[in-house]
């Protein structure tokens, strides 16, 4: 993979990206690794590790925002469709209530963060989603913004990168939620149609129906080492085929054995490796 | 009498239920099936090939088929498709678009195969793929869900044109146990599950997922199906008549309205 995605930016230390903005709101924030049970500064892990775990290698989760703009250019990022907010319009027992906890612990109003950015100067189109809210499930706001920057990048010609997280459908929104992944291929096709390229990386936990429709469809599809990512879940799978699941199923290592990712791109090397696919889509299809 | 929502899922379910091909023998005429994906095998859960709606009215079925004895139902899979069988729909799809015939599916499904594996082929792949092609497919597509309709494993063969329930029919985003046991931790409330997630065919109409409502009558099932059948070709006929992007617009439009949300802001085309 290293002689595919030849390194263009040497030494990459996050100082290009937005990290800064990022920073400052995190002194005296610490985070407890789920894999060594080590405690570190996020100030530390942001400025220096990539999120990283510096003791075992695991990959912290990231919020939505945090991952953008940990990614992108300083300065260069904006977020788009802001206000939607999700409704208990089926009045489901414990949404409201649910969706009131997310919001207060995340700060966000749903489980996206979509909008325009730039990897060394060249723009695209992203989405985020952020496990934190509900596992990232998929309701009507998620759905409607996914679909709303695949609309605005179609016509602005932009490149869309998606980074998905997701625990599934939302079954507080009943059908309305499985009615999402159509809309969102809907969207997806149509940019796609047009020529433009999507990007996915999919990143730990991908599941469900969000790996049922636009996790797998993109052009070309990344994933974070390690992450989950799978259909049905692990223990549903175990009850079906009755028997012991090996350790890598349904990991990213799997997925890219049977052919269904196209790379696995640790952390540190995210950023350049998008900035050469961008750069080799820059160019265009048409031969010189 | 109105049976409850989780009534109604036991009657989706219940056995005697004609299955999907029994839907396709009495619709369509001079029937060929055709068999596998081509990448990997052949599903037995998906009894699909071509035939005639009519004289002179080809069209392409596409059927989830439960099967009707044990030893049918295991060779069927319980009407739970995996990868190769998704992947044998849209080579078929394809095939209809290629040769301007419509496409019409029957879905009857607890959901897309769980398995290893189907992991391991890509399950989630292989929906994925159908429901994006689905929405850029060139031909009229019509979809009866005649008993369950349960998930992504249903609506990678229900990203229709137009889509019918029977009367008693469901159609889910999660099974009601699967939604019990993850929100509740209660395999038990089943019943109340179903109530939550409004499942029937009269929710289904309420929220524009569906077209309309058909009628069960297993009694006169032949009739039922020539009732079906005429309904399918209406249908077509006047979704022929649009162009290729017309058609494309009118699909993308039927799914781009679903969503519950509020905003702050009126316009934001930034």
């Amino acid at each position: 993979m290293a002689n595919v995605f030849t390194s263009f930016i040497k030494n990459f230390t996050g100082q290009l990206t937005d990290i800064d903005s990022l920073i400052r709101h995190t002194e005296n924030v610490n985070l407890v690794c789920k894999g060594c049970g080590g405690e570190f500064s996020k100030h530390q892990l942001l400025r220096f590790n990539n999120m990283i775990c510096p003791k075992c290698g695991k990959y912290f989760r990231m919020g939505g925002k945090e991952r953008i703009k940990w990614l992108c250019d300083k300065k260069s990022c904006e977020f788009m469709f802001d206000d939607y907010e999700s409704t208990d319009f089926l009045e489901f027992p414990g949404y409201a209530e649910k969706l009131d906890k997310s919001r207060k612990s995340t700060g966000e109003k749903d489980a996206v963060v979509v909008g325009t950015a730039k990897i060394a100067g060249k723009p695209f189109a992203f989405f985020v989603m952020d496990s934190r809210f509900m596992m990232a499930s998929m309701g009507s706001v998620l759905g409607e913004k996914i679909t709303s920057i695949f609309e605005y990048a179609k016509k602005y010609n932009l490149p869309v990168i998606g980074f998905t997280a997701s625990g599934g459908a939302r079954m507080q929104e009943g059908i309305i939620s499985l009615m999402q992944m159509a809309k969102v291929s809907g969207a997806v096709k149509r940019h796609s149609e047009a020529g433009n390229l999507y990007v996915t990386v999919l990143t730990d936990p991908t599941t469900g129906g969000c790996t049922a429709s636009f996790a797998m469809q993109g052009d070309i599809i990344l994933a974070e080492p390690k992450a989950l990512v799978g259909f049905a879940g692990r223990r549903v799978v175990e009850q079906t085929t009755k028997s012991k699941l090996p350790d890598n199923f349904q990991s990213a290592e799997f997925l890219l054995e049977h052919g269904f990712a196209d790379a696995i791109v640790p952390r540190e090397k995210l950023r350049e490796t998008l900035q050469n696919i961008l750069e080799i889509h820059a160019v265009g299809g048409d031969a010189v | 009498m109105t049976m409850t929502p989780y009534e109604k899922l036991k009657t989706a379910r219940a056995n005697t239920r004609p299955t999907g091909s029994a839907y396709v023998d009495r619709i369509f005429q001079n029937i060929i099936e055709l068999h596998g994906d081509r990448r990997f095998g052949d599903d037995a859960a998906i009894y699909s090939g071509i035939g005639f709606l009519d004289e002179g009215f080809p069209a392409t079925f596409i059927a989830i088929d439960k099967g009707t004895d044990l030893q049918s139902r295991i060779t069927k899979n319980f009407g739970c498709p995996k990868p190769e069988g998704y992947r044998k729909a849209l080579r078929l799809m394809k095939q209809a678009e290629k040769f301007r015939r419509p496409v019409v599916c029957f879905v009857d499904t607890l959901g897309a195969f769980c398995g290893a594996e189907a992991e391991e082929r890509g399950q989630g792949q292989a929906i994925a793929e159908n429901i994006l092609e689905m929405m850029g497919l060139k031909t009229p597509i019509i979809t009866v869900v005649i008993g369950e309709g349960g998930s992504g494993g249903a609506l990678a063969l229900a990203t229709a044109d137009r889509v019918y329930m029977l009367e008693n029919a469901v159609y889910s985003v999660i099974s009601p146990e699967g939604c019990a046991s993850i929100l509740w931790k209660d395999s038990k409330k089943v019943a109340d599950a179903a109530d939550c997630l409004k499942i029937t065919a009269q929710d289904m109409r309420e929220f524009k997922v569906i077209e309309g409502i058909i009628t069960e009558d297993f009694d006169n099932f032949d009739k039922m199906c020539k009732s079906i059948r005429h309904q399918i070709k209406k249908d077509i006929k006047n979704l022929s008549a649009l162009s290729d992007d017309d058609l494309l617009n009118s699909r993308y439009d039927r799914f781009r309205q679903f969503g519950y949300f509020t905003r702050t802001v009126d316009d934001d085309d930034e």
